[in-house]
């Protein structure tokens, strides 16, 4: 292992992800400023919003666990060669299943029993939706973009439904969402002072680092990598494609799922089921591993990165009149610019990699 | 018949882009951002012909990023455009803010004199404003420009097998960006259509969320052929406006599910027009007697879509 071409490569890593946070935080400025709006002050509200108090940073972890879960079974998808563009039905199908759960439990039932269960509804959820895509391209030769994205057309469809017809909170029907949940089916918190941190963290940091355990370690790993690599000489080689790709797609909709019942349950969400309840969670997690690579370290640090920015943003219409969509701004265009910017050296470095 | 504009030039264009070999992710962004940018700028200047132009020049700078991002740098095309989906999608709920719930210009409405006193057909087709007439002319235009000219041909050539037309002198990589950037105007132009006629205005939603994919799938299903495209692209704003009648007409049905059905339905109907050539369907066809099962086997092969050989595919001139 040549130790020095090691490090010279992590050097050039951060080289370039300082290279392209400057660059972003210079367009988020340009653009700022087109609106009259000091860049500067936006900025400094991001962060505020991000870590000015314990109680901003849960809720930046509350937003880290989405992103973390979805991630985590993105890794799956990516490695295994697809474009699960159905992530966001994935999500919302799991929130769907949990909520439809713990609707149906008894009142008396222990509550630690109905949230493990209605995590695991979750995962059911959300994993078959996402067979319901990979099925749709292994079998019906439907290109996974156009198929997921139906399926997430059909999953927003189905949560309006619910949310304003059978599920509908008793007296107002609206689109706020159903009947909260009552607080002994939240998930804990624990309390290291002085932060309080949400329990799904835990959750999220542990479901990326089994997926990334699992990519590199085991058989199903390699074989999903195999796939990724080249779809035709693995299936020469004996790999079974197509249930591969079926548990890839449905693994990560099992994640996704678990994302949805962080959505619907966390300690800090809004404890009920509503329209858009994916919230691009599971977009902004496709942002995440476009940048992040097969790397899961770097996939849990940009979440988190994205997890802060998107949370700081929530000042910004309270504080300066701006829309809050800037952190989608700031985070699109980064992985933008990671992506030009990788092309650039790809064609500038002689011999390229 | 006047909802359509926006999403016939979306789907034109798109199939322009497509047909010459590059697939635009960002369009779900890039509908609201032109949309936006059209009605700002028609506003500021108080010409709605600036806001047009505003929006195409949007269209193609981010067509012109879609074709750099992947023709010379070489990254996946899927990848480029969805960020770029949500760099746009952001932008334009940004730079919009102000501009929200705010009156500005829009397109008058034109009837064509004579015409439109004709018994059935006129009221419907010439009662409409420019708009609609330009989306008429445009979709025959390009079918007529693709089909049936030289450039058209080409144009083909670099979607199904640039080599060959790389092979004949056609500096591919020059030529893709054109069609790529003259999609993107074409995508702009329907985004102004929402902004400036159809819904005009703009706000946070807008409330065309989604449509982009739609247009996306409608290019699928018309076969990467402007005449089934525009057919698709009237199916969908019919079933939108189904939507809503039929959203008055069973006013127990919770509401906000009819708006929401049409874009499920539409893929519905894309996913009919490509599973129908795919193995398990030809297996369920077998049990039948032999003329149905050709009759039936036809038909599904006209429905078939088929993208152009090289959709996607980054070319290397060696």
């Amino acid at each position: 292992m040549n130790t020095t071409g090691a490090t010279m490569g992590i050097l050039r890593s951060i080289a370039a992800g300082v290279v392209g946070l400057v660059l972003t935080a210079a367009c988020g400025a340009g653009i700022l400023s087109v609106l009259g709006a000091s860049p500067l002050e936006a900025y400094r509200w991001i962060a505020a919003g991000a870590f000015g108090t314990p109680e901003q940073v849960s809720y930046v972890l509350t937003a880290w666990t989405p992103l973390l879960l979805c991630a985590a079974g993105l890794l799956l998808t990516f490695a295994a060669g697809v474009w699960n563009i159905g992530i966001e039905g994935q999500v919302i199908f799991g929130a769907v299943f949990a909520t439809g759960l713990l609707r149906a439990m008894e009142p008396g039932a222990p509550a630690w029993a109905g949230v493990i269960l209605a995590g695991l509804a979750a995962i059911l959820g959300g994993g078959m939706w996402g067979g319901v895509a990979g099925a749709l391209r292994a079998y019906g030769n439907v290109n996974e973009i156009f198929g997921g994205l139906g399926l997430n057309f059909i999953a927003g469809s189905l949560t309006v439904y619910l949310v304003l017809g059978p599920w509908a909170r008793p007296g107002i029907a609206s689109t706020s969402g159903t009947l909260p949940f009552p607080d002994r089916l939240w998930l804990p918190t624990f309390a290291v002072p002085p932060l309080v941190i949400p329990g799904e963290t835990l959750l999220g940091l542990a479901a990326i680092g089994l997926v990334a355990g699992a990519l590199r370690g085991t058989q199903f790993g390699l074989r999903l990598k195999a796939i990724g690599k080249s779809s035709r000489a693995a299936y020469i080689r004996g790999v079974p494609v197509t249930r591969g790709l079926l548990w890839a797609f449905a693994g990560c909709g099992g994640l996704a799922g678990l994302a949805g019942f962080v959505l619907v349950i966390g300690a800090y969400s809004r404890h009920q089921l509503f329209p858009l309840i994916s919230g691009g969670y599971g977009f902004l997690a496709i942002l995440v591993v476009l940048l992040a690579g097969s790397n899961a370290l770097a996939g849990i640090l940009i979440s988190a990165f994205f997890a802060a920015v998107s949370t700081g943003s929530l000042q910004l219409p309270l504080q300066m009149h701006l829309d809050s969509a800037v952190s989608g701004i700031l985070e699109g265009t980064l992985v933008l610019l990671a992506l030009l910017m990788r092309g650039v050296q790809a064609r500038l470095v002689p011999g390229g990699r | 018949m006047g909802a359509a504009p926006p999403v016939l030039f979306a789907v034109l264009g798109e199939t322009i882009a497509e047909k010459a070999g590059v697939i635009n992710l960002s369009l779900d962004g890039l509908i609201l951002l032109t949309a936006m940018a059209g009605f700002a700028a028609a506003r500021a200047t108080n010409s709605l012909l600036a806001g047009f132009a505003a929006a195409m020049a949007v269209g193609a700078a981010c067509g012109l990023v879609v074709a750099a991002g992947s023709l010379t740098l070489r990254q996946n095309q899927v990848a480029v455009g969805f960020v770029l989906m949500i760099v746009c999608q952001n932008l334009a709920y940004v730079l919009g803010n102000p501009i929200a719930h705010v009156p500005g210009p829009q397109v008058p409405y034109t009837p064509i004199p004579l015409l439109r006193h004709w018994p059935i057909v006129g009221p419907l087709l010439f009662n409409q404003d420019p708009l609609v007439y330009a989306g008429v002319l445009a979709t025959a235009g390009v079918w007529w420009y693709m089909f049936r000219t030289q450039p058209g041909l080409t144009l083909r050539g670099l979607g199904e097998r640039p080599a060959a037309a790389f092979a004949r002198g056609v500096d591919v990589i020059r030529m893709r960006y054109i069609y790529t950037l003259v999609g993107g105007a074409l995508v702009g132009l329907g985004g102004a259509s929402f902004s400036l006629a159809v819904k005009p205005g703009w706000s946070r939603p807008y409330g065309i969320e989604g449509t982009g994919w739609i247009v996306l799938a409608l290019v699928v299903f018309g076969n990467w052929d402007p005449l089934r495209a525009a057919a698709g692209a009237y199916l969908f704003v019919l079933l939108q406006t189904l939507a809503t009648v039929l959203q008055s007409l069973i006013p127990s049905a919770p509401t906000q599910v009819f708006p929401t059905l049409p874009f499920p339905l539409m893929i519905l109907a894309l996913l009919l027009v490509t599973l129908g050539n795919s193995e398990p369907v030809r297996r369920l066809l077998k049990p039948l007697p032999v003329g149905v099962q050709r009759r039936v086997s036809r038909a599904l092969r006209a429905l078939q879509a088929s993208p152009p050989a090289s959709l996607g595919i980054p070319f290397e001139p060696e």
